[in-house]
């Protein structure tokens, strides 16, 4: 973890209680999670209420209570990756990893997500590992570019 | 960057840029967009920088890097000017080949397009069949314009409505002009965005709010982004202009924050604006004042809906509230707050240039001007594509989307995501019309289009919809929360061959209730898919109860 960024965006946003989302946004690009101690940090600094800074972590899905393992992988599942092909991506990925999605593996090695729709669904089916897109994705595809994430 | 004075300064400064260019210097734009940064388009660009590079060719060949060029199917896309020589498919390695054919003022012959049927080849984008049928009123700039350069828009006469609308015009003559054109809101709803400005216009308070909605969360709907990445200087001088009209002093952006290369050119696009005086405090001398905010979704579908994504950005959880009051005359912080999406806020500067009288020549009956449309699914050509309202759908579907993948027939045509609808493939001669799509139950919405083909199981795409809106359901109001899952319950059961007698009533009612009681537009129209596919594709559904007849 990186305290000294973490402390820097809290003090950017000190006092503006306004801020919250746009702080916890940073905070998560940074640190890929959200400990307690920091949000009761976000809480006390920004002049929010607890109970508050947790609704909203808690709320939206980008936000992770728990950390993250050191790759984020990620299958499209929008519209038209399901029809050329992602369930049977997910499926592969899923049995490659052990992880059903939202999970991360005791070696923290990776977290699995599944979302929609990150808009390049002329390449789809897409895997997607720690933001580089992998494009036309087949099961045998997936476990050759798994491999280059140790 | 000096900031500019007055509209005088500003054509000043558009005549100074122009000068500076050589319309015959030839200059290659590299497309990256969604699909071509995810084939690693960047790659191709720093071999054609590596190239200028090494054969020194500074000043003698310029390389861009654009936004989407609209045919993702074929990326990563290059654009090479003058000519509009249009690449496809283009590696690293074919670098050198396509920089020597253009300095010879030659076409690389093997990189062009191929037609996979005749093998004709078609070599300047007015010949390619995907962009021919096209009218690319607002995508057509963005092999232009490198979107990290103010200069490359106001090359292209950007900021030139802006100019027109606080020299020439009052507020009221904008919001008139807008009003004729019949400009209706590209974000889904379809409507009329002059008389949604008026609302806000003539709302007591004095504070008002614009506010540009960029999240285009509906599936497989990708037009927005590529218009707001490519050229965010059109959406933002038209909302200038909006807020000139409606007379708001502050105006938000909301948008994904999980696109790089949309946050990044966005804020670079502000603060630009900002450099320029095209934002801040008496805007070129007109005395008008204009700010903007950037605000980012994180991740729940909901927050595209009007009244959640104002809450969102005070900063609250995007939860919708019933809209008594309109959020035009109560929004942000209960100030009237006029939101409309990206593709209608880029409609307006042309609108203000070329006058209403041009915009209400395309079109159909009740829909001007042209659409944004996101093709694909089990598409042949998929990609970004503009027609004017009034294309029968056929043209999108085979002139342009080259039909269907694979050899395969055509079965439905999906419209609008999530909460859209899908129509039966011999219903293919509709036009593309807010009113005739909504009639046929596949409303435009946003303009998603998905082809299916013949192996689609319908009953297993109503489920995967619901399974997605149930996740993206904030849980505020129980129709939709309980609705939903009820109806996924079912057709989960169905998909696995465990359907019963009475399955499809209950599915019915179910999709009566929860579309009459949920609070906004996501519970309200979650079950419209099947709805339409209980209209079109009643047997396939009836096929899985056993016993045969849908349980009379």
């Amino acid at each position: 973890m990186c305290e000294a960024q973490i402390d820097a965006i809290i003090e950017k946003y000190r006092g503006q209680p306004g801020s919250l989302i746009h702080a916890l946004v940073e905070i998560q690009h940074e640190n890929h999670w959200l400990p307690r101690e920091v949000l009761h940090e976000v809480a006390d600094k920004l002049d929010v209420p607890f109970a508050q800074v947790m609704q909203i972590a808690s709320f939206y899905k980008t936000f992770s209570l728990t950390p993250k393992g050191r790759h984020e992988v990620h299958v499209c599942t929008g519209m038209t990756c399901h029809l050329r092909g992602a369930p049977k991506l997910l499926e592969k990925v899923e049995a490659l990893t052990g992880l059903k999605p939202g999970e991360t593996d005791t070696g923290s090695r990776f977290t699995l997500a599944t979302g929609a729709c990150l808009g390049s669904c002329s390449i789809a089916p897409e895997l997607i590992v720690d933001g580089k897109h992998y494009g036309r994705m087949t099961p045998d595809k997936a476990e050759d570019v798994l491999k280059r994430y140790a | 960057m000096a900031r500019l004075h007055s509209a005088v300064e500003l054509e000043e400064l558009r005549a100074k840029i122009l000068a500076s260019r050589d319309p015959a210097r030839p200059c290659i734009a590299v497309c990256a967009g969604a699909a071509c940064d995810g084939m690693d388009s960047a790659a191709v660009a720093a071999a054609f920088l590596g190239e200028v590079d090494r054969q020194e060719l500074d000043g003698k060949l310029e390389v861009r890097t654009t936004g989407c060029h609209g045919y993702c199917e074929k990326g990563p896309n290059v654009v090479v000017t003058p000519g509009d020589i249009c690449y496809f498919e283009v590696q690293p390695a074919d670098v050198p080949d396509i920089v020597a054919a253009t300095l010879k003022g030659e076409v690389l012959d093997r990189l062009v397009y191929k037609d996979p049927r005749t093998g004709a080849k078609s070599v300047h984008m007015n010949e390619v069949p995907f962009y021919k049928h096209q009218t690319r009123l607002l995508i057509g700039d963005n092999p232009k314009i490198d979107p990290m350069r103010i200069d490359d828009y106001l090359a292209v006469g950007g900021y030139a409505a802006l100019v027109k609308a606080l020299t020439e015009m009052s507020p009221d003559q904008v919001l008139d002009e807008v009003k004729r054109a019949n400009l209706r809101g590209r974000g889904g709803g379809g409507f009329p965005a002059g008389s949604k400005w008026e609302t806000t216009r003539n709302a007591p308070e004095k504070t008002k709010y614009v506010i540009v909605n960029g999240h285009e969360g509906e599936s497989a709907a990708f037009m927005d982004r590529a218009m707001l990445t490519g050229n965010p200087h059109k959406v933002l001088e038209g909302l200038i202009i909006g807020a000139y009209a409606i007379g708001a002093q502050k105006g938000f952006m909301y948008t994904r924050h999980d696109m790089p290369l949309l946050t990044k050119h966005v804020r670079a696009a502000l603060a630009q604006a900002q450099d320029y005086g095209l934002l801040g405090e008496n805007i070129l001398g007109s005395g008008f004042d204009f700010n903007v905010e950037l605000h980012f979704d994180v991740g729940i579908f909901v927050s595209g809906e009007s009244s959640a994504l104002m809450r969102s950005i005070e900063g609250n959880p995007p939860e919708p509230r019933p809209k008594y009051i309109r959020t035009s005359v109560s929004g942000i912080w209960d100030k009237p707050s006029n939101l409309n999406n990206v593709e209608t806020w880029a409609n307006v500067p042309q609108i203000i240039s070329r006058g209403a009288e041009w915009f209400t020549s395309m079109g159909s009956k009740g829909s001007k001007g042209t659409k944004l449309i996101s093709l694909s699914g089990h598409v042949v050509n998929s990609g970004v594509v503009e027609v004017p309202m009034g294309t029968p759908l056929r043209t999108l579907v085979f002139d342009i989307g080259g039909g269907v993948r694979d050899g395969k027939t055509l079965k439905a045509i999906h419209f609008g995501g999530a909460m859209g609808g899908a129509i039966p493939a011999h219903l293919i001669d509709a036009q593309l019309d807010f009113d005739e799509m909504s009639k046929l139950g596949a409303p435009i919405g946003a303009g998603g289009l998905l082809l299916m083909d013949e192996d689609t199981d319908m009953i297993e795409m109503a489920r995967y919809l619901l399974d997605f809106l149930v996740n993206e359901s904030c849980g505020k109001c129980v129709p939709c929360r309980e609705g939903m899952q009820q109806m996924r319950h079912i057709l989960t059961n169905l998909t696995q061959g465990k359907g019963k007698q009475g399955d499809l009533e209950r599915l019915e009612d179910l999709a009566e209730v929860t579309g009459l009681s949920s609070l906004c537009a996501l519970g309200k129209t979650s079950a419209d898919p099947l709805k339409s596919m209980f209209r079109y594709f009643k047997p396939e559904y009836e096929s899985r109860i056993p016993g045969g007849s849908g349980g009379k």
